[in-house]
């Protein structure tokens, strides 16, 4: 036996791995690869930057700002000289009072927003009924609105979520509708050959070729949710890390504040994956479209 | 479920008569067919050749019932489909279109898609369409692509399940807008094979748009040549060449023969074509 034969029959019986292995190989795959390293480097380098300007040099103006270490001295202290450490109930119920916003607000523009642009989508005399007033409303700034939400609606809670929901729905609704736009006219064709009611053809072809867009249309929507729930926050609220924020500005604590910052973006970061991991389990297709043409 | 046999293979006679239809895209009439008349008997393979853009699809969807035309009428099997009355033809099963680029829907397996038809027209119930689609799927040999999405397998297989996703519907006409148009030669040839082994199983009238005319006389009983838009019937070459054909009767003499034949007529339309295009950039 030459030595190609040994090496042909070497390969044939070893199957995938399975389980565990499956994931170590998974790891020890990833980190043969340059980009985490990248990551990593990328990280180190921006947090050494943070940290001579604030605490190595003191630079003029950025010495009044908290460097990496102080905030970490803090925010990982069991007694946080400033008042706001993971140790401590007040920073959870700013987070839980935030999270709490969020999910009713995009809930409510999800849920609304979704199916209405859809309609406006499939139904030419929808959109022309609701389109002209919503591309009206569309471009006021959401901060425009806040006197009008204070106003109009009782207590903290209301106005904050009026503002959150209001934004995320402009963007979840137009983008369900160019989803409607973006399908190919061959699939209504196809669809009506096969027989297919009104009701059929929105069910098997507006909602499914719209979920890319829609998806799409989401995970920003949330981006701008958070946006102007914070905005809400600092402007009427009585909890919440837009309130630390600022209440940590007005007592000049400046430890409190960037945790609050640093924290919506880890959050932020965690709900936009939370969004786009829901997209890929219901459009399996198109996932799997993308692998196919290698990206 | 019957299958499609000698008699039904009768079925499916669309006759063409006087059709005109004129675009007016900003105000300018375009006539995109002029006075066409064409009849094709039930269980014929009837192809459309002619150069591009001169309306043979404005055909092909006038017979689906996606445009409407301006003057005359089609009917299949005497059956009144548009006319002077009704300009537009209402989309049914029983003409089913496979179009240019493919138009499975990318969010279903290729089993859901062939098993769409049957569930909405309700035919059958869904367990039952899922399990007539797979038996079918699996004759057209994508048995293993069963649970595959349309983006996952090649063109090829995406386009045999398409015509799979047709056929369920026991269609008495296929319309065909250059399914293969895209695709390499090798490929190709296995696409006609397959498409002819379909129509001498099930007998379906097939109604063929192409540019490539070994194509069309190979998979064709006639072969219409239409003129440059407006469009109308030129010419009619009848093949008689007998069935089963296989891949060898490319290369018979009748075949050449009649591919000179198709060849003359068409090349005197699209030197016409070109033309008018100079003239109209001009």
């Amino acid at each position: 036996m030459d030595s190609t034969t040994v090496k042909a029959s070497e390969t044939s019986t070893t199957s995938a791995p399975q389980g565990f292995d499956m994931v170590m190989y998974r790891i020890k795959k990833h980190f043969t690869r340059v980009d985490p390293y990248l990551t990593i480097i990328g990280i180190f380098l921006w947090l050494f930057a943070y940290w001579v300007l604030c605490e190595g040099l003191k630079i003029w103006r950025f010495d009044k700002l908290p460097g990496p270490v102080a905030i970490s001295k803090d925010w990982f202290s069991t007694t946080p000289f400033q008042g706001i450490s993971i140790f401590t109930q007040e920073y959870y119920d700013h987070i839980v009072v935030s999270c709490r916003r969020i999910l009713i607000a995009f809930g409510l523009a999800t849920s609304l927003g979704v199916p209405l642009g859809l309609f406006m989508g499939w139904s030419r005399s929808i959109r022309d009924f609701v389109f002209p007033i919503i591309e009206l409303l569309r471009p006021i700034p959401i901060l425009a609105w806040v006197p009008l939400s204070i106003l109009l609606l009782p207590g903290f809670e209301g106005p904050v979520i009026f503002l959150a929901t209001l934004a995320s729905f402009f963007v979840t609704t137009l983008n369900a509708m160019l989803g409607v736009d973006s399908i190919d006219e061959e699939y209504f064709r196809a669809a009506g050959c096969l027989g297919s009611s009104r009701w059929d053809v929105f069910v098997n072809v507006v909602v499914p070729g719209a979920l890319p867009f829609i998806f799409t249309g989401l995970q920003i929507s949330i981006g701008v949710a958070w946006f102007s729930l914070v905005a809400a926050e600092m402007v009427s609220g009585d909890l919440g890390l837009g309130y630390l924020i600022v209440d940590a500005y007005m007592n000049n604590v400046t430890v409190p504040m960037v945790i609050a910052m640093i924290t919506l973006g880890f959050i932020g970061y965690f709900s936009s994956a939370c969004v786009r991991a829901v997209g890929n389990k219901l459009m399996e297709w198109h996932v799997k479209e993308l692998n196919q043409q290698g990206r | 479920m019957v299958k499609n046999t000698a008699k039904a293979a009768k079925k499916g006679a669309i006759s063409i008569k006087n059709v005109t239809k004129v675009y007016d895209p900003g105000g300018v009439n375009v006539m995109a067919v002029d006075n066409c008349s064409m009849e094709i008997a039930g269980g014929e393979v009837c192809m459309i050749v002619g150069p591009s853009g001169c309306g043979k699809t404005t055909l092909l969807n006038a017979i689906a019932g996606f445009h409407s035309i301006t003057e005359g009428s089609i009917e299949v099997d005497g059956e009144l489909l548009c006319g002077p009355t009704k300009p537009k033809a209402e989309q049914g099963a029983d003409r089913m279109v496979v179009f240019q680029h493919g138009a499975l829907f990318p969010w279903k397996t290729l089993q859901e898609n062939v098993a769409y038809g049957p569930t909405v027209q309700k035919a059958m119930s869904s367990g039952e369409a899922m399990d007539k689609a797979g038996q079918m799927l699996a004759e057209a040999g994508l048995g293993s692509f069963i649970k595959k999405f349309p983006g996952e397998v090649s063109s090829g297989m995406a386009r045999r399940a398409e015509i799979v996703r047709a056929l369920i519907n026991n269609p008495k006409v296929l319309l065909l807008d250059e399914p293969y148009r895209a695709m390499d030669a090798l490929t190709k040839q296995i696409m006609h094979e397959s498409l002819l082994e379909t129509y001498d199983r099930t007998g379906v009238t097939i109604f063929f748009i192409t540019h490539d005319l070994e194509e069309a006389i190979f998979l064709g009983d006639k072969v219409h040549i239409v003129t440059t838009r407006p469009c109308q019937l030129k010419k009619t070459v009848e093949v008689n060449i007998p069935r089963p054909r296989s891949y060898e009767t490319q290369s018979s003499e009748e075949f050449r023969k009649l591919l000179d034949e198709v060849n003359e007529a068409v090349h005197e339309e699209a030197v016409k074509a070109f033309k008018a295009g100079e003239r109209e950039l001009a």
